[in-house]
């Protein structure tokens, strides 16, 4: 093992354990020893250690934190380009490089580094691709060439069975954000000397703010090639280069194009445009928007009551019950709203429970409502039976009373639908049924915060709320005539 | 300020209230809201929503924001859950405070988007990799969700370990009153440990791995006497359970379930009261043996006994052996709810 005191490392290696530690824990002639040195280099050579966070992979590349010095993030396996975009994105002013290898980029973590590439996250990711999983013992990556022999290809990599060699820069170049797309190699020195320069670059377009940038950089594994240092050089620019062309592919501040730019319009999105002072919370949320409520209070004096609202999808079924429980509040009650939910709404029926009360509410579903509105047969032949005795069912007039209601219970039958179309507002069934529970004294809440919950639930529609109120009011003369 | 709002929506609030700066999320019913909210009102503050690819993805950006040192969280449901497990591993093994919402749905597999407390054990024993754990509270109203929330982000910094928010489907979707704050909590500074890019944090290393099983040990060591010394902020909460001949217990929506089932056989004559862990990581163990101490107990649960088997659990560690062999469970499973008729009924067969 070689010692090297290098720019940008550590003078020594305690991490690793050994207080004096001088060297790498990379095997003779492996690419990651040549690129730790590179990178470490161009990062204090730009004066960024300070500034820098490395973002660590699990792989032969994991103890990075050994050397580098700057503040490290080591990831989870195939992590790193997510805990990158987390890091970014928490510390925008810092220069965040991810470094990955085959199996942890091209394999296990491939989606994570790709939709990274796509959201244009910034950070530079240095994509190590020495054509196979190194730590763990030479194993088959994405980027093993065809016919090459792995610990699980011993008869070489047949395409037939485990597909071709993944081109990362190649797939990445199809997305539209990346600024910064290049592969180059470490396998002489010509080529370091082209890598030294590509990884300046990736620092720079960081430091700059300026994007996403992927470095793909071929690197020899004499270990697990089972070639000697100089054999693996060999084969990486002979063998790996065929399939793996080198060069810049895209640096669009450099005028190499990648992708033809897809012409969008101009970028509306809230968090970039500069706001001379961002609001509180408190401000934030005093802002009106219809779901403010006087404070709660409790008044023993209040009976609980409990509400259940049935019908089809689209018949106002869960706007009727938020009315109810708008009014309540309205009235400092405490209050519950719980609506059927998840693929049942998609489907026929939309059912919603209010829960109104003078104290804490306990349980918050209503198996025994005292007050039932249904707006069509299913929900009433399910319901019906469980309203308490005492209790109040409303249901519209085309509804079959196939099933008794229970005893002790009123039933109403109010032609909720038939009156709606009467006015010519078909869509307006609800706020029937919200007339029938007001002259039937059904909801214990009072006249008025019924109306002025009406009203508010046509907030963003004002032009109906004159039309509705005049409904509510007619409907409920009708009713009780 | 009051809203009545979804519980979902009283998370996002509470988050922000808390300092809570970015937001990493995957859509699943029935927790979307909290991403709804959390787009909306994040960029709104001038904070930070980003939509991940997966669940894997929002869990291991979390890992990188919060070990820049930022106050962040997830909020997802059962399968995105499990995809978090390692993340969380993760999370507890570099000490990264973080927090995960997870709005509870029914499984195994991908089951039904209805309320289920299925997911207890995960949240609660670690479901991940290793000898973990993390920070878990159980609200049951919107306010709750607010107000636990705030507490979540609290106490997964003062233990620098991840913080679950654990509820079920129906409570995300319930709407009820929500007194906001009146201030937000300071931003706590984590540039001792963080890698922040800046010159002070530049010796910063935020990592889970120590090679050495020696370091390994110790740092096993360490995490389980911090585990220990959590176990000061654990909460219990008891109703009409001093005089009490049965104890129903049950967390989150079940406890409320409880309460009412409790108010009920009182009426009747029988006296029933409520033990509630608000904490069921750290888990109220002397609350719960003040109030079970010489009592029949009975749990509420959405799941097969997960809970159940926790009460025991905890009864037995407290020395009351024999109350932990008395304890029965009204439960459902697959989206049924526990009815109040159910438990009242239970529990008159109980005393029987
Ligand atoms: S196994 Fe290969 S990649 Fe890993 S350190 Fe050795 S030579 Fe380098």
């Amino acid at each position: 093992m070689k010692i090297i005191e290098q720019k940008g490392m550590y003078k020594e290696f305690p991490r690793c354990g050994k207080p004096h530690a001088r060297t790498t824990h990379y095997c003779p002639g492996c690419g990651h020893g040549i690129v730790n040195k590179l990178v470490a280099e161009c990062c204090a050579e730009m004066g960024l250690q300070d500034r820098t966070i490395f973002v660590d992979p699990v792989g032969c590349g994991v103890f990075t934190y050994y050397y580098w010095d700057a503040a490290h993030i080591s990831a989870a396996h195939g992590r790193a380009s997510a805990a990158a975009t987390g890091a970014a994105r928490a510390r925008p002013d810092a220069v965040t490089i991810a470094y990955q290898g085959d199996g942890d980029l091209g394999a296990i973590g491939f989606n994570n580094a790709f939709q990274a590439a796509s959201r244009g996250e910034k950070f530079g990711c240095i994509f190590i691709n020495n054509s196979l999983y190194g730590m763990t013992g030479g194993q088959m990556a994405p980027t093993t060439l065809e016919g090459e022999k792995t610990t699980t290809t011993p008869f070489g990599r047949d395409p037939a069975l485990t597909g071709h060699p993944l081109h990362v820069c190649e797939v990445f170049n199809q997305l539209q954000a990346p600024v910064y797309i290049a592969r180059v190699s470490v396998a002489d020195t010509k080529r370091i000397m082209q890598a030294r320069e590509a990884i300046r670059r990736v620092f720079e377009i960081q430091r700059d703010h300026k994007g996403y940038a992927l470095l793909e950089i071929l690197a020899p594994c004499p270990t697990n090639f089972g070639m000697s240092p100089q054999k693996a050089a060999e084969f990486c620019m002979n063998e790996m280069e065929k399939e793996f062309p080198l060069g810049v592919v895209r640096d669009t501040e450099k005028g190499v194009a990648g992708v033809e730019p897809v012409k969008h319009p101009e970028s509306q999105a809230l968090a970039v445009k500069s706001v001379p002072r961002f609001p509180t919370c408190m401000e934030l949320f005093a802002t009106p928007d219809g779901t403010e409520a006087p404070p709660v209070e409790d008044d023993p004096a209040v009976p609980e009551r409990r509400f259940k609202f049935a019908g089809y999808g689209g018949q106002g079924i869960l706007s009727l019950g938020i009315c109810v429980a708008e009014a309540a509040r309205l009235e400092k009650r405490h209050t519950l709203w719980f609506p059927s939910y998840g693929p049942e709404q998609r489907g026929g029926s939309a059912s919603c429970s209010v829960v109104v009360s003078g104290m804490p509410i306990g349980s918050p579903t209503v198996e025994h409502p005292d007050v039932l509105v249904c707006m069509n047969q299913p929900s009433y032949e399910r319901f019906a039976k469980d309203v308490k005795p005492g209790g109040v069912i409303i249901v519209d007039a085309t509804v079959p009373l196939a099933v008794e209601p229970p005893q002790g219970v009123k039933l109403y039958r109010v032609p909720a639908i038939k009156m709606a179309e009467d006015f010519g507002v078909p869509k307006a069934a609800n706020t029937m049924m919200l007339a029938a529970l007001r002259a039937f004294k059904a909801t214990g809440l009072k006249d008025d915060s019924l109306e002025t919950a009406l009203c508010a639930s046509f907030k963003k529609k004002p032009q109906l709320i004159e039309k509705n109120r005049e409904l509510l009011r007619r409907a409920e003369e009708e009713l009780k005539s | 300020m009051t809203k009545f709002v979804k519980g979902n929506e009283a998370v996002v609030m509470g988050a922000l209230y808390a300092g809570c700066e970015l937001y990493f999320g995957y859509p699943i019913t029935p927790a979307s809201e909290i991403a709804h909210g959390a787009a909306k009102w994040f960029p709104m503050l001038g904070r930070t929503f980003v939509q991940a690819e997966c669940e894997t993805a929002s869990v291991n950006m979390m890992f990188g924001a919060a070990g820049a040192g930022k106050l962040c969280m997830t909020a997802t449901s059962g399968p995105g859950f499990s995809l978090m497990q390692e993340g969380l591993s993760y999370l507890a093994g570099a000490e990264l405070p973080a927090v995960v919402v997870d709005v509870m749905r029914a499984g195994p597999g991908l089951g039904n988007v209805y309320p289920e407390q299925g997911d207890y054990n995960p949240a609660v024993k670690g479901g991940g990799h290793g000898n973990y754990q993390s920070f878990v509270l159980a609200p049951a109203s919107a306010q709750e969700m607010c107000d636990y929330t705030i507490r979540a982000f609290k106490m997964a910094a003062k233990w620098r370990t991840p913080a679950i928010v654990l509820v079920d489907g129906l409570q995300g979707q319930m709407m009820e009153s929500v007194a906001l704050p009146d201030a937000e909590e300071p931003r706590p500074d984590f540039s001792s440990w963080a890698a922040q890019g800046e010159a002070k944090t530049r010796a910063n290393l935020v990592k889970s791995i120590y090679l050495d099983a020696a370091q390994q040990e110790e740092f096993n060591i360490h995490l389980q006497e911090k585990y220990a010394r959590m176990a000061a902020d654990a909460e219990g909460t008891t109703y009409l359970a001093d005089d009490a001949e049965l104890l129903i217990c049950g967390y989150g929506i079940s406890s409320r379930i409880a309460r009412t089932a409790a108010e009920t056989l009182r009426a009747e004559g029988i006296k029933a009261g409520v033990f509630r862990p608000v904490t069921l990581n750290p888990f109220p163990r002397a609350q719960l043996a003040a109030a079970a101490k010489g009592r029949k107990i009975m749990t509420i649960e959405l799941d097969a006994g997960q809970f159940a088997d926790d009460i025991r659990l905890n009864l037995a560690l407290a020395g009351l052996g024999e109350e932990a062999t008395r304890v029965k469970m009204v439960h459902r499973m697959g989206g049924q709810v526990v009815t109040v008729d159910d438990a009242v009924r239970s529990a008159k067969e109980m005393l029987a």
